[in-house]
């Protein structure tokens, strides 16, 4: 019963949040002091940010650790991280191109060779990397080892890259939302929107992610459907 | 597991000694590949390029897929995975075994294209030299990560386009730390912050190689 409302109530909560965003990010929030209507952008960024390489990379690197696993492996945990990974690689591109658009007015290009920038390109061509080698395996076991594999070597990437702001101090700036004590950054109105736009963007992920993976076990039950169906006919063809 | 991965790396090596094909086919297309880099700078900005360590490094990547690649199709050709599956090898020891070799075969075409890049991009002989154990060191992480990747590729069987798109986005740090580190060492700068990631990676890939071998050749 939970779960099913749950199920229901994704997709409507999701949206609501996202306009919720859109609304507060654009009218309500106060333009910011030095760079003015642009850093609105930070309403979108980070969350879009997170989303890529906390929660989506996250949920990949996590099924891929269960698939192998002895334990825990099933088609359940392989399916989970493919789709988590075809939803990172859109949520990787978003980051780079809202990046993009804020670096352009900021530092008057649209591309820096600037660590964080770098290490985040990197990790989304690991993630087109990961998608290739299963398009280029047919045998499902083998497909999804071999994914788990690769998932949990490109996963190195992401403290890299949390952590290029600090170790190498090139152009990107540092934490947007903390301070190095862990204090707060972003107070009152701007604050309760930046939040509200982590929420957003994270359940937008997980509806992503709902969406992707009944789609695959759809396909999973035509191909076994197929399959069957390949070898009826083929059973009566020898009959005859 | 040393003593297997010994009598792997001794294996690899013996057969490219015998087909000799480093020697008459990569050697000769890193060498044209490195003369092809200082006609795209062009005979005025060829000896005074601050992209001698870069393009180095670029040549080196084209060599290590055609080496990786070879080394993977030694281990797919007819009987050799069931042989290996049958003496019930350590898949560890299998994984060091291949990067041993595979370090030995990178450290020689190294060597050879870092003379030609003091010849044909007139990188400084002294610099190039102090270089020399970071290069070395760039390169033995390489051949960690390129063990790895290879078998990851389909293990000489898998498309041959395969293995660039797996290895790049790995071997791209490997790539910024060696030509960061090997231009330091040419102009000055902090050598040893990069030459340290180069170790930390050559350990990573390691420990990850011991870890994850066996699981890419479980039957």
């Amino acid at each position: 019963m939970i779960r099913q409302l749950s199920q229901r109530l994704l997709g409507p909560v999701t949206l609501v949040l996202l306009v919720l965003t859109l609304w507060l990010g654009l009218w309500v929030t106060p333009s910011f002091e030095v760079q003015g209507n642009l850093a609105r952008l930070v309403y979108v960024h980070p969350a879009i940010a997170w989303v890529a390489l906390y929660v989506s990379f996250g949920t990949a690197t996590i099924a891929s650790a269960l698939y192998l696993w002895r334990r825990t492996r099933s088609a359940v945990v392989d399916r989970v991280a493919h789709c988590a990974m075809e939803v990172s690689v859109v949520f990787i591109i978003l980051t780079l191109i809202t990046g993009s658009i804020w670096g352009r007015p900021a530092w008057g290009v649209w591309w820096a060779w600037d660590a964080r920038l770098t290490s985040t390109a990197i990790l989304g061509v690991f993630a087109l990397a990961y998608l290739a080698l299963r398009r280029a395996n047919d045998d499902p076991e083998l497909r999804a080892r071999r994914g788990a594999v690769l998932a949990l070597l490109a996963a190195i990437n992401v403290p890299i890259i949390h952590f290029s702001v600090q170790w190498w101090k090139t152009l990107h700036q540092g934490a947007t939302v903390f301070t190095p004590d862990h204090g707060l950054k972003i107070h009152g109105i701007q604050a309760w929107t930046l939040l509200i736009s982590f929420i957003g963007f994270t359940l937008l992920f997980f509806w992503l992610l709902r969406a992707r993976y009944r789609l695959e076990v759809l396909r999973d039950e035509r191909y076994a459907a197929s399959l069957e169906e390949a070898l009826v006919q083929r059973r009566r063809e020898g009959v005859r | 597991m040393i003593r297997i991965a010994l009598l792997v790396a001794a294996k690899d090596l013996r057969i490219e000694r015998r087909s000799r094909v480093l020697l008459w086919q990569v050697l000769p297309f890193g060498a044209m590949a490195l003369v092809l880099c200082g006609l795209a700078l062009g005979p005025q900005h060829a000896g005074h390029s601050s992209a001698g360590p870069g393009l180095f490094y670029l040549v080196m990547l084209l060599v290590a897929l055609l080496v990786i690649n070879r080394s993977q199709v030694i281990e797919g050709s007819p009987g050799t995975k069931a042989s290996v599956a049958t003496l019930g090898l350590d898949p560890a020891g299998v994984f060091l075994g291949k990067a041993l070799a595979l370090m030995v075969e990178l450290w020689l075409m190294g060597v050879v294209l870092l003379a030609g890049s003091v010849l044909l991009l007139h990188t400084a002989l002294v610099g190039t030299l102090s270089a020399l154990p970071s290069v070395l060191v760039t390169l033995a992480a390489l051949s960690a990560a390129g063990a790895l990747y290879g078998a990851l590729s389909g293990g000489g069987q898998g498309p041959a386009t395969l293995l660039p798109v797996l290895s790049f986005p790995a071997f791209a740090p490997l790539l910024i730390a060696g030509e960061r580190s090997f231009s330091a060492a040419l102009h000055g700068g902090a050598l040893w912050q990069w030459w340290v990631i180069s170790l930390v990676a050559l350990a990573a890939y390691v420990a990850l190689g011991i870890l994850l071998y066996g699981v890419l050749e479980e039957s």
